[in-house]
């Protein structure tokens, strides 16, 4: 929709695009990471997120500073170096009904926190879990990450010999049901993506090729803005379209696949030259295996699938925020102490 | 081995002993000990139950020592009256450990008739009477343990009503196992009364000093003062000895605080490590649950970063330490008070935190809740000190009172308060100068409610900050907030008549200690002044203590004087008062140990 100079369009809680701001980042200029923000900011715009209901969590990097740049009437949590998915965890447990974006690196996710995040994508936490992937740590000024492919290199020359963590490959692994890898240079998919992440119940993870333009856009990365703009394959079409949509009810399957996210929004997925089916998961290891080593990388929603019990069902736990309980609801009465003491006596 | 004392005539010893029962871990052998242990309690004799067991799940030694007393002395004891000998593989050493004149129950085949003819001796076929009592061959080694419960009955001359009732309280509800407990408890009397003649002096009689009492495990009491105290949520990662502490929260909250139609009004998260379980307790107590997890040391070593993180983005949660014998892997079933460091300064940079710390039941009970108040109130991580041998052992206690105090949750600011400011509010803003500053609550449904947590440098308004006065202003402005506690926290229990010494301990010493004066003053004549200290910071009457005293003793189970070190650093004008004394071996304090170095101390001041 096109709206008038004069007149910004307002969401369906009312609030415009700026209200969706954050502060000016300071992270260096062309980085990956700013892509994401713009469209992290489109995504709660265009889904009417209220800020009020959002949280924010990172770790420490590059990438988790980021939550500083976009919804700061959101609450926001920069905590520490590789745990950011407990400290997730924990805000969803007190409350069960906020929704959570969680950024992250690859240096905070499969390096110092790839217990946490592998733990996170067993539980199934309602929350969209970010990774600014770049392959190198920006803060500490260029050293290789886990993902780092084999064979890349440094700026100064350097090779990397180890063999990379994909962080899909564990979460399919791990039952994760909505994982995505996505180039962050790919505006069109990545608002797409984001939107159905963000309105997917249950974890969802989006692996973001997100070059590092200090440390890793250099000849030999595998990580970088030219690397990527040749090398991306693009799996899919993908289409995200709310539930309020006049052209949701007209959404049928045909040569597009059509998904129903748990918020009632579908999402239309139309295979591009890999005919992938991302709601098979032997499917999604299979294509992440095949094209480990080949060089090209391909994005797009790499698995799909709703349904899977969310933690606070697992955990049986009352509808309404825990934080939010009464002092009558939280202290037993005193028949309850008597009765205990009766039976120790 | 010789011994001045005259043997003690047959039967003249009344509720006065040490039983010290030898087995092997895995036997079964918890069911018998805390049949005796309840009985005895039932009687109404004060006693204590504590478990010495190997870090190891079947085969390993393991003993059971219960120590009846009816002057209340329920501290452990060096030397046990009266040993039973089920295990084969220690009966040797625990035989030549007897003390002169112990009366030793043991299997008659193991080689021990010559052994210590100083010792009182009954050899008991064992073996063959459980083949006589038990007809099924493959249950013959669960029930075997209570054959010398029953030979104990009648030995001691223990109540056979009582023995029925806890064997009933103790196997609660299954049937079956009563009924092929009871023939072997009552055919081990049996034979006891046909066969052994009474040479020993110990035996015991109906007192009435446990009325209103209770016998629990401190880990029970701390998880009963959390949920009594609206804990919601619970995160853990299993070690010993702290992991039964949430168990028993698990099981409390499932049975107590559920909905109508089920659903808990709680969370209980195993993590996969104590650092995943603390940083939970960070994002749960950032977004407004009254939050715990319970650990011992190795875990609080893990937690260091996160507890650091609490403490500088002002977080709210509760650990509890339940302390094992350190420092690396230790001893893990062992006890020490060897965390007092380790947690009163805990993570890197200046950090401070505030320390409750129980000495019985009653009052893990009553800190488990205060706790929870505390760190909401001052927005930090909070300890709860507690040890192995508090934490897992049995004790005998008063029954808890309800707690009437309404929950403190601290400078919280809903929505309503933020349209009465205008939106206008700094979240490190010292307000009200006390260094406590107002937070929101995520999921506040105010515009300006959401500010940015962070463990970087922050202004008042917790907008990022390298500044030199915005570091140092907040770092002050969190001294002051301890300095605030120290007005909030436990006081301490004091005992002063004005004499020259005093004596400051903590924790689970207090029994040893008790009887370790009441020692002291009958048989050396020394009168010591008490402080037992109950939470960090140390308040105005710790203060007070060591400046109206000359000379002033600190116990504590470690080697370094922990306590000391941080008396010494708090209170730096009356470090020269301060000498320690110590027990660093694994096991709980006994009277006997600060007796000796106190007379020693004493004699050198």
């Amino acid at each position: 929709m096109a709206g008038t100079a004069e007149a910004p369009s307002t969401n369906r809680v009312g609030l415009q695009k700026k209200d969706y701001a954050g502060s000016k980042s300071t992270l260096c200029i062309g980085c990956g990471h700013d892509l994401i923000t713009a469209r992290v900011i489109d995504a709660c715009f265009d889904l009417s997120i209220k800020p009020e209901g959002l949280i924010k969590i990172s770790g420490i990097g590059c990438s988790s500073k980021t939550p500083a740049y976009f919804v700061s009437r959101s609450f926001a949590f920069n905590s520490v170096h590789g745990r950011m998915p407990s400290v997730a965890t924990g805000a969803s447990l007190a409350n069960r009904t906020l929704k959570i974006v969680g950024v992250s690196g690859d240096g905070d996710t499969a390096n110092i926190g790839l217990g946490q995040f592998m733990h996170l994508m067993r539980r199934n936490l309602d929350m969209t879990y970010i990774v600014e992937n770049n392959g190198v740590y920006g803060l500490t000024k260029g050293q290789f990450s886990a993902t780092a492919d084999k064979g890349s290199k440094l700026k100064h020359g350097a090779v990397n010999a180890q063999t990379p963590i994909d962080l899909c490959a564990l979460a399919v692994e791990l039952g994760c049901g909505f994982v995505a890898r996505l180039f962050a240079g790919n505006t069109m998919m990545m608002r797409q993506v984001m939107q159905a992440a963000l309105a997917y119940k249950g974890t969802a993870l989006l692996d973001i090729i997100s070059p590092c333009v200090t440390f890793n856009n250099h000849e030999g990365s595998t990580k970088s803005f030219p690397y990527m703009k040749t090398n991306e394959m693009a799996l899919q079409d993908i289409g995200f379209v709310p539930a309020y949509d006049p052209q949701y009810e007209d959404m049928k399957p045909g040569e597009e696949r059509v998904v129903q996210l748990g918020d009632g929004s579908k999402i239309s997925i139309k295979a591009l030259d890999q005919s992938h089916d991302p709601t098979n998961r032997g499917a999604a290891v299979k294509l992440l295996s095949e094209y480990r080593e080949s060089g090209k990388i391909p994005t797009g929603i790499i698995y799909l699938n709703e349904g899977a019990p969310r933690f606070a069902e697992t955990l049986g736990m009352v509808d309404k925020p825990l934080s939010s309980l009464t002092a009558a609801e939280l202290r037993p009465p005193k028949s309850a102490l008597d009765e205990i003491m009766n039976s120790l006596a | 081995m010789t011994t001045t004392e005259a043997p003690a005539e047959v039967g003249t010893i009344v509720n006065d002993l040490v039983l010290h029962v030898a087995t092997a871990n895995g036997s079964g052998s918890q069911t018998s000990n805390m049949v005796l242990l309840r009985s005895l309690f039932q009687m109404g004799i004060p006693i204590s139950g504590k478990n010495l067991f190997p870090s190891n799940i079947q085969g390993l030694p393991t003993w059971f020592t219960i120590r009846a007393n009816k002057d209340g002395w329920t501290a452990r004891k060096q030397d046990a009256d009266i040993i039973v000998c089920m295990n084969p593989e220690t009966a040797l050493e625990d035989v030549a450990a007897a003390k002169p004149g112990a009366a030793l129950i043991y299997e008659d085949s193991l080689p021990l008739a010559d052994k210590r003819p100083d010792c009182i001796h009954y050899a008991v076929p064992f073996k063959k009477l459980i083949n006589e009592c038990c007809p099924d061959a493959r249950l013959r080694k669960l029930v075997i343990n209570m054959l010398y419960v029953g030979v104990c009955a009648q030995l001691f001359d223990i109540d056979m009503k009582e023995i029925q009732k806890a064997l009933n309280t103790q196997l609660a509800g299954k049937q079956k196992a009563i009924d092929l407990n009871l023939p072997a408890l009552e055919y081990g009397r049996k034979w006891a009364q046909d066969n052994l003649t009474k040479r020993d002096p110990w035996r015991v009689e109906r007192m009435h000093a446990n009325d209103g009492k209770i016998i629990i495990e401190g880990n029970a009491a701390t998880a009963l003062g959390l949920m009594f105290g609206g804990v919601s949520v619970v995160t853990w990662y299993p070690i010993t000895p702290s992991s039964s502490l949430c168990e028993y929260l698990e099981d409390y909250l499932n049975q107590y605080r559920k909905t109508p139609d089920g659903k808990r009004t709680f969370a209980v998260v195993q993590a996969e490590d104590e650092i995943a379980a603390v940083g939970m307790l960070a994002g749960a107590g950032w977004a407004g649950a009254r939050c715990f997890t319970s650990t011992s040391g190795p875990g609080i070593s893990l937690m260091n970063e996160i507890i650091g993180l609490g403490y500088f983005a002002e977080i709210p949660f509760v650990i509890c330490n339940v302390a094992r014998t350190g420092p690396s892997t230790g001893l893990p079933t062992r006890t020490m008070q060897g965390d007092v460091l380790s947690l009163l300064y805990a993570s890197h940079g200046d950090t401070k935190h505030i320390v409750v710390i129980p000495n019985s039941p009653k009052e893990a009970f009553e800190m488990g809740g205060q706790a929870l108040d505390l760190a909401e109130e001052f927005q930090t991580p909070v300890f709860i000190l507690s040890d192995l041998d508090l934490g897992m052992n049995f004790w005998m206690s008063p029954r808890f009172d309800y707690p009437t105090e309404p929950f403190h949750r601290g400078k919280v600011l809903t929505k309503e308060d933020l349209d009465k400011l205008g939106g206008k509010w700094g979240r490190y803003q010292d307000v009200d100068g006390d260094g406590v500053p107002y937070r929101t609550v995520p999921g506040t449904d105010h515009p300006n409610a959401a500010y940015f947590t962070r463990g970087t440098g922050h202004t008042p308004q917790a907008t990022y900050s390298e500044k030199p006065e915005h570091w140092k202003g907040n770092m002050d402005r969190l001294a002051k907030k301890f300095a605030t506690a120290k007005t909030r926290v436990p006081k301490p229990e004091i005992v002063n008549n004005r004499h020259a010494a005093g004596l400051v301990f903590f924790g689970t010493t207090t029994e040893a200690i008790r009887e370790a004066c009441a020692e002291l003053d009958a048989k050396h004549g020394l009168k010591l002044d008490l402080c037992r200290l109950r939470a960090f910071p140390f308040t105005q009457e710790v203060e007070d203590f060591l400046h109206s005293h000359e000379r002033v003793y600190v116990v504590e189970l470690n080697r370094d004087g922990q306590m000391r070190m941080a008396l010494n650093a708090e209170l730096p004008h009356f470090a020269g008062k301060l000498r320690s004394v110590l027990h660093y071996d694994g096991m709980p304090l006994d009277a006997a140990t600060v007796v000796e170095q106190v007379v020693a101390l004493e004699k050198n001041k």
